[in-house]
């Protein structure tokens, strides 16, 4: 089911690029596994609701009350590309 | 005194008595640090001078300490946020990042006054079973150097097993406490999901991951549990506890009190054995040695009952297709731009995410990032995506009519005993197929613990699991205590200072 082209496709998606080699090789390894899966196609499921948490969770609002914020040098001292004012990137919009 | 030979609540008391101080634990953890981690490689940052300041500190407050493990050294697995100390998650992408903020359970350690030497290393961002997908190369086992740990807590099991440090905090999302303790021969647990926040844990499945400890017995679990357990506001599945205020809907977690209530009573605790957990695959050594544990308990008055679990051949597709998707969402965040690493050259912003993430993320970090992009992708969702969690349903509806018949589940760990370094890697399938016993717990949010239980043949640690309702912490450990008041193989952990 899982092909060079659709390889490709997801790893777009994924935002990885994935050289000639590597992709032959995990596009075998993702096919192998995709079709292990495939078991779960034994298990009858009709009616059953999809579980995403076993505890019933939901939205909870709280008081809407003032906080200390992250010391912003602290922050931005994280950032691979920045100046110290602010995160930079390769403009993105002409 | 043989400090490296004491459990953590031994050296906590005498600590407390002042018989040793804060200073002399410390330095006995680093030395064994610098005698053994050359070989094991299970730290991945040692902050020993921090570790020695913070023992001078805690020394002047020994007095007037509540926590049974005040001034206890322990490491922390590097997926927790550690306030300025670098957090890698074992991966390039984040090998310089140093968090602004220490996660919840750090503040936690910190008031109880636990000491960290510093970070373990792990699979990159969690994904392995044997701690070798490390950036920073692969983890050994103390057993037997040329065997991996187990994973992807392998730096944690490693470490508490070799004596560097009296216990470790991890994290599970499939079996990454459990099975490295198992393969390590030392107790660890994951609890309930909810009952620990996750708040400055580096996310790998959200609905899955949870913190817990890895110690040398069930007595030092309970007393870790004890620190890390309650809510936390800044993790919103954090559970709300029974003396909380509460808005009437949802469960409460009944936080709290574990140490003082491990009694190692087990008579009349019913202990069900999954018949399908005994099946074709299991190793013969690990199958005797998890029914010789039965044996212990059923002598200290457990019953036995047996049991079908039919839905375990589900659990491992089922878990990979959600783990996967939550990760693929989970480390689209990592992009070059705001922390962590850039790659050196790119075309723009798109070219910036893509070279980033490409040079970044090692191979099975991407096969995941792919898998779960591929399951959540429009034509496939609802036969990959929603079918797993409509088979998470039914394996949770499965636990609760199998603990309508029993107390407690009693099962393998992992088929096998730690596996030779290498071995796994070329054949990712097998390896998930390892989690076989372990990944069902983390889909139905339930507490399980790993105990070590025998040895093979080759003188390899293996593991008994022992699983509880939700909630159940207090009556799984006081079952793994139970057993441990009865046998030695807890003790028997290459921890007594000499090299393994």
């Amino acid at each position: 089911m899982i092909d060079m082209e659709l390889a490709d496709y997801i790893a777009r998606l994924s935002q990885l690029e994935l050289e000639e080699g590597e992709k032959r090789a995990m596009t075998a390894e993702l096919e192998r596994i995709v079709a292990y899966m495939d078991v779960l196609n034994r298990l009858d499921t009709q009616g059953v609701e999809p579980m995403s948490h076993v505890f019933p969770v939901k939205n909870v609002l709280r008081e809407d009350a003032a906080q200390p914020s992250w010391d912003r040098g602290e922050l931005l001292a994280g950032s691979p590309g920045g100046d110290g004012e602010a995160f930079l990137a390769p403009k993105a919009v002409e | 005194m043989k400090l490296r030979e004491l459990t953590a609540l031994e050296l906590g008391a005498v600590i407390k008595k002042g018989e040793v101080c804060v200073r002399e634990a410390v330095q006995a953890a680093l030395d064994a640090v610098a005698a053994q981690d050359g070989a094991l490689n299970a730290f991945i940052t040692v902050a020993g001078e921090r570790a020695l300041c913070r023992a001078d500190k805690l020394q002047a407050g020994v007095k007037d300490a509540q926590s049974p493990l005040y001034g206890v050294p322990m490491a922390i697995k590097d997926n927790i946020c550690t306030r300025g100390v670098r957090t890698t998650c074992a991966s390039k992408i984040l090998g310089d990042f140093t968090p602004p903020y220490d996660a919840a359970v750090v503040e936690q350690l910190a008031d109880a006054g636990a000491v960290s030497l510093g970070k373990l290393n792990m699979d990159e961002f969690a994904m392995g079973s044997t701690s070798e997908t490390s950036y920073y190369g692969p983890v050994k086992n103390p057993w037997d150097l040329a065997r991996a740990p187990g994973g992807s807590s392998g730096g944690a099991a490693a470490a508490v097993a070799a004596g560097m440090g009296w216990y470790a905090i991890g994290s599970d999302t499939g079996g990454s406490i459990r099975q490295p303790a198992a393969h390590c021969g030392v107790t660890g647990m994951k609890p309930t999901y909810g009952t620990v926040s996750r708040y400055g844990l580096i996310a790998y499945a959200s609905s899955l991951d949870q913190i817990g400890p890895l110690c040398r017995d069930a007595a030092d679990c309970a007393a870790v549990l004890d620190v890390l357990m309650g809510h936390d506001c800044r993790d919103a599945t954090s559970l709300p506890g029974l003396d909380s205020d509460w808005n009437g809907s949802g469960p409460r977690a009944d936080y709290g009190h574990l140490l003082e209530r491990l009694t190692g009573d087990v008579r009349g605790m019913r202990i069900g054995l999954p018949a399908q957990c005994f099946g074709d695959g299991l190793d013969g050594a690990v199958r005797a040695a998890v029914l010789g544990a039965a044996q212990v308990l059923k002598g200290r008055g457990a019953e036995i009952v047996e049991l079908s679990f039919p839905v375990l051949e589900y659990a491992v597709p089922a878990y990979y297709i959600i783990a996967a998707a939550e990760a693929s969402s989970n480390l689209s965040r990592f992009d070059g731009v705001k922390y962590g690493w850039r790659a050196e050259e790119y075309d723009g912003l798109a070219d910036l995410y893509r070279k980033t993430r490409t040079q970044g993320f090692g191979r099975e970090v991407k096969r995941r990032i792919l898998l779960g992009t591929f399951v959540l992708s429009s034509g496939y969702y609802d036969a990959y995506y929603k079918k797993a969690l409509q088979a998470k349903a039914v394996i949770k509806d499965a636990f609760d009519r199998a603990f309508e018949g029993c107390d407690l589940l009693l099962t393998p760990v992992t088929p096998s005993p730690a596996p030779r370094l290498g071995d796994s890697l070329g054949d990712p399938l097998s390896m998930y197929l390892g989690d076989i016993y372990t990944v069902s717990v983390n889909l139905a949010g339930l507490p399980a613990l790993s105990m070590p239980c025998g040895l093979d043949a080759e003188g390899m640690p293996i593991g008994a699991q022992l699983i509880a309702p939700h909630f159940g912490e207090g009556a799984a450990l006081s079952a793994a205590h139970a057993f441990q008041l009865d046998t030695d193989w807890h003790r028997r952990a290459p921890k007594g200072g000499e090299a393994p």
